[in-house]
């Protein structure tokens, strides 16, 4: 589906990707049905709280330098803004900034706006933020109770738009519209690609757009780039209204996860002309290989890579030899968005650790490019299948599959999740930094920390001595999908065959 | 004298919507929230009440164990009661608890799903189980963590015979106040010290039979400037419980053996035995506070003047203790549990009472934007010192101020078992705002 930028929202991922958050089964099998369309998504008898799409685009925009948000709805929906903030700081911190706060303002909407429409009041919080941060472009972001009672947002934004002279731009995200919270990023992409990013003057052959969220690896980047003569722009976190409105300007955009930069980097491909490069993610050293290899193909910088690639194989070999020795078969569970699950669990296993059950947090069926998502069809490029199953973090499935599977660690990349293994004596990472295991140096580091986390699982271990799970015995015994309402869903005793019980 | 800002919106928000009590049911053991809300609703409230407030976390079935109905489209179009039905259900066979209860969010509310009758049903079959509607826009958590305990008491409660000497306590809201488990345990030992025996309902010690044993009460405690008042009350009309309200939060000895000689009286108890515990205790105290002088009038840029930055419980309680008990002088007070207006007036008289005359002014806003504003208009001589929430980090760094985190949201520190309340608290509080003192030099 092509993307519009005509519409004020943006189409969801259920329908634009064919998104699920309902599977269990195998990598192959997963990919499979989705290349042949009839992947669909299973429902659930029982569900636990998950996240909304609000959080991914509020948090997303918030780090906008000279931007600022207005959250329409009550006051437990800007409830994320503390997170936001703490992010934020972190962003400032380690680019040596001084450090303020986010600036995001809601519209505290009481039980009377909910009866008379809350128009007015949004529009006091847009100009309230107008008066109090002098930004050069708003976002307005929506909540479950200004969706349902049909506040006409667009009409009032083009009025006080009019007012103050800047872009007030909406950002449909309210909580119930999408099952998907990566649907967030969509929203936010959306407004930028719609509102704030202008058709390049002149265009920069040098330059390579990086989407990705804090920007940790920067420097690494740029050292990186600058060997092959190219100059990275990161975003959109920490960059300004002015430097976005040029994205279109580079020669290539490249991006740190697939599931954050797949609209983005489609928008301004097929919007701006600038290629979008849909590779796999350079986490581990085959995707590290790929996704420079893909970059240098799209900007005719063939020759460069290949050399540079070459003498990091060198360099890194012993060391990766080490950690590939010290993880031979060490059994791990990985649950991560879909992006970052399915490309760890090609690192875990080039690492020579045997992946018992990847858990991805939604999946895409396809990317904004029309193609299934490279890191998904490159796992079936192997010998070996792998249990695979896509929930919206739902942990009475996951702590299931972990008494069951008993891994030895369990590696996860979203807040909340990595305690449930460690309740349970399975030691755990959280992979919070996008940059973590990033490049052949990157890899190296995360191989040793997984090596540091199984050298001493003493916390483990003495908390789930004394922790009791909240989890009934009948609970434990019962098939970890009971709830999932999947037609050609498999038996337990199928996926033991493909599970090792140790 | 007062102000209050008019403003609507609101920057930098401190407390959260009505659903966020349901960190309130996770205070109680073994008590099992569940929301019948958008996806986001959990993950968003747990944020400013759990992860960026003292880091507290999920515990025994938060966070993502929390079951949820997650509506989406179909439930607000088509009515999100079956859906409910369907996760209450199955939640009796998967989550191993003593106690549930439904909060519904905005979704729910809105489109107006009878969340009442299908809780019923499920009474009527015996489950301890019971609903609240807590949609958000009907105001902030402090309020929703009484509509959850008004539901406790009304749906769930029996009467009891009452049992000499046991006492309800309502204070430190759960997970709002960072420090609120630390809290609890000092006040039981502070009423356990008297004699009384605290019925832990929140925290480590607490339980569902506690819940159970909320009638058998000789009397309620209230210590807050107003939330928990309601729960008194209805208490007082549902089983005929006196109740004492005590308005500030005791913290340092002035404080806290006026607290316990009005605790002592109320209840009845010699008070030969109160003042052998506040001479203990204080004799204690004044140890550790004298070994503390030379440092506290030595050390170069001391504080002299403070602002607080925080709910009506902890503004006042901390402000009474700086002020009767350290020799400091309060700045603007802010005060930023939305306090529901009945109530300012005697919030406002409570900031009157201070040692020396002294009658801070007290400003009434939940806004942060407008707080910090206020904050960079004041002129102060000495280095200020401001008590407040990780959002003033970034004003005090501009102001020069030395700063602590006492309210929520507290991302800036881990907080276990730490408070404030009582003697010992007071040489906590002690410790770390000289510390970030001490801290500055080195
Ligand atoms: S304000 Fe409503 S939609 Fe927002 S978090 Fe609270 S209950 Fe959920």
């Amino acid at each position: 589906m092509s993307i519009n930028l005509n519409l004020s929202q943006v189409t969801i991922r259920e329908k634009r990707l064919k998104s699920i958050v309902g599977y269990q089964g195998t990598i192959k099998d997963l990919a499979e049905q989705s290349q042949s369309g009839c992947l669909k998504n299973a429902s659930r008898g029982f569900s636990q709280a998950t996240n909304c799409n609000s959080g991914c685009a509020q948090g997303y925009l918030s780090s906008i330098t000279d931007a600022a948000i207005v959250n329409h709805g009550p006051i437990g929906c800007a409830g994320d803004v503390a997170g936001a903030n703490a992010g934020f700081q972190w962003g400032q911190r380690i680019r040596d900034w001084n450090q303020r706060n986010v600036r995001i303002i809601n519209t505290n909407m009481s039980e009377n706006a909910v009866v008379f429409g809350g128009d007015k009041i949004l529009k006091e919080g847009i100009l309230k933020a107008y008066e109090r941060f002098n930004p050069k472009a708003i976002f307005v972001t929506t909540s479950c109770a200004s969706g349902i009672i049909g506040d006409d947002i667009e009409s009032t934004i083009r009025n006080v738009e009019a007012e103050i002279g800047i872009p007030v731009v909406p950002v449909f995200c309210e909580g119930f519209r999408s099952q998907i919270w990566a649907s967030g990023f969509d929203a936010a992409f959306h407004a930028i690609l719609s509102r704030i990013v202008k058709p390049a003057e002149k265009k920069r052959p040098e330059l390579v757009n990086v989407i990705n969220f804090a920007g940790s690896g920067r420097a690494v980047i740029t050292e990186i780039f600058g060997r092959l003569g190219l100059v990275p722009q990161f975003g959109i976190p920490y960059s300004n209204i002015e430097e976005i409105s040029r994205w279109s300007e580079a020669a290539a955009t490249i991006s740190i996860c697939g599931t954050l930069g797949s609209y983005m980097g489609n928008g301004l491909e097929q919007n701006f002309g600038v290629p979008y490069v849909t590779a796999l993610q350079p986490h581990g050293i085959s995707g590290f290989d790929d996704w420079l290899t893909k970059l240098g193909e799209t900007v005719g910088k063939e020759k460069e890579v290949e050399e540079y690639l070459a003498e990091q194989k060198i360099l890194a070999a012993p060391e990766l030899e080490e950690i590939k020795f010290k993880l031979k078969g060490k059994k791990v569970v990985v649950g991560m968005g879909p992006s970052f699950a399915h490309n760890y669990i090609r690192l875990l296993e080039d690492l020579g650790m045997e992946v018992v059950w990847g858990f991805s947090w939604h999946y895409d069926a396809k990317h904004d490019h029309g193609g299934c998502p490279s890191c998904t069809t490159e796992l079936t490029k192997k010998d070996k299948d792998i249990p695979v199953s896509v929930s919206d973090q739902q942990n009475h499935e996951v702590i299931n599959v972990l008494s069951k599977v008993k891994p030895d660690i369990f590696i996860g990349r979203h807040p909340g999740m990595s305690v449930w293994a460690t309740k349970m004596g399975i030691p755990a990472i959280m992979v919070s930094d996008e940059y973590s295991a990033f490049g052949y140096q990157g890899t190296i580091e995360f191989g040793h920390r997984i090596i540091d986390a199984l050298t001493n699982n003493s916390l483990a271990v003495n908390l789930s001595k004394r922790i009791n799970l909240p989890y009934t015995e009948w609970w434990l015994e019962q098939d970890p999908f009971e709830f999932l309402k999947q037609k050609n869903k498999r038996k337990e005793s199928e996926n033991k065959k493909n599970v090792a019980v140790r | 004298m007062r102000t209050r800002k008019m403003s609507l919106c609101v920057e930098q928000i401190r407390h959260v919507c009505t659903l966020g009590a349901f960190e309130s049911v996770l205070a109680i053991k073994r008590a099992v929230p569940i929301v019948h809300a958008g996806p986001g609703c959990v993950a968003k409230l747990w944020t400013t009440l759990g992860s960026q407030n003292g880091h507290q976390g999920s515990g025994y079935v938060g966070g993502h164990a929390i079951p949820c109905t997650n509506a989406s489209e179909k439930e607000v179009v088509f009515g999100g009661t079956d859906r409910l039905r369907k996760v209450i259900t199955n939640t009796f066979d998967v989550i191993d608890g003593d106690l549930f209860v439904v909060l519904t969010g905005c979704t729910s509310d809105i489109i107006g799903d009878d969340v009442g009758e299908i809780t019923r049903k499920f009474q009527a079959q015996g489950k301890p189980i019971v609903y609240v509607e807590t949609g958000g826009f009907k105001g902030s958590n402090l309020i929703g963590h009484e509509l959850v305990l008004d539901a406790i008491i009304d749906q769930y409660l029996q009467p009891q015979q009452v049992e000499p000497g046991l006492v309800n306590i309502w204070s430190s809201v759960p997970y709002q106040n960072t420090f609120w488990s630390g809290d609890i345990e000092q006040l039981n030992l502070l009423i356990s010290s008297l004699g009384l025996k605290p019925n832990v309902i929140f925290g480590p010690d607490s339980s569902v039979d506690a819940v159970n044993d909320i009638p058998k009460a000789q009397f309620n405690l209230v210590i807050s400037p107003w939330v928990g008042l309601r729960t008194a009350e209805h208490l007082k009309d549902k089983f005929g419980t006196p109740f004492l309200h005590y308005p500030a939060l005791p913290i340092g000895p002035t404080e806290t053996s006026n607290f316990l000689r009005t605790v002592g009286e109320f209840a009845g108890i010699d008070p030969s035995v109160v003042e052998n515990v506040i001479r203990k205790q204080e004799d204690r105290y004044f140890y550790y506070l004298e070994r503390a002088a030379d440092t506290l009038l030595e050390t170069r840029l001391l504080p002299r003047r403070f602002i607080t930055v925080a709910d009506s419980l902890y503004a006042l309680g901390i402000a009474r203790f700086l002020t009767n008990d350290m020799g400091l002088i309060p700045e603007k007070q802010f005060i930023t549990d939305d306090t529901p207006t009945d109530y300012q007036s005697d919030v406002i008289a409570e900031f009157g009472k201070f040692t020396n005359d002294i009658a801070p002014e007290t400003v009434f806003s939940n806004d942060g934007g407008y707080v910090e504003e206020e904050i960079r208009k004041l002129k102060i001589r000495s280095r200020p010192l401001i008590l407040g929430s990780s959002w003033e980090r970034v004003v005090a760094r501009d102001l020069n101020a030395y700063q602590l985190s006492v309210s929520a949201p507290i991302g800036n520190e881990l907080v276990l078992s730490k408070s404030y309340v009582g003697y010992n608290g007071a040489l906590q509080l002690i410790e770390d705002i000289y510390s970030v003192v001490l801290n500055d030099f080195m």
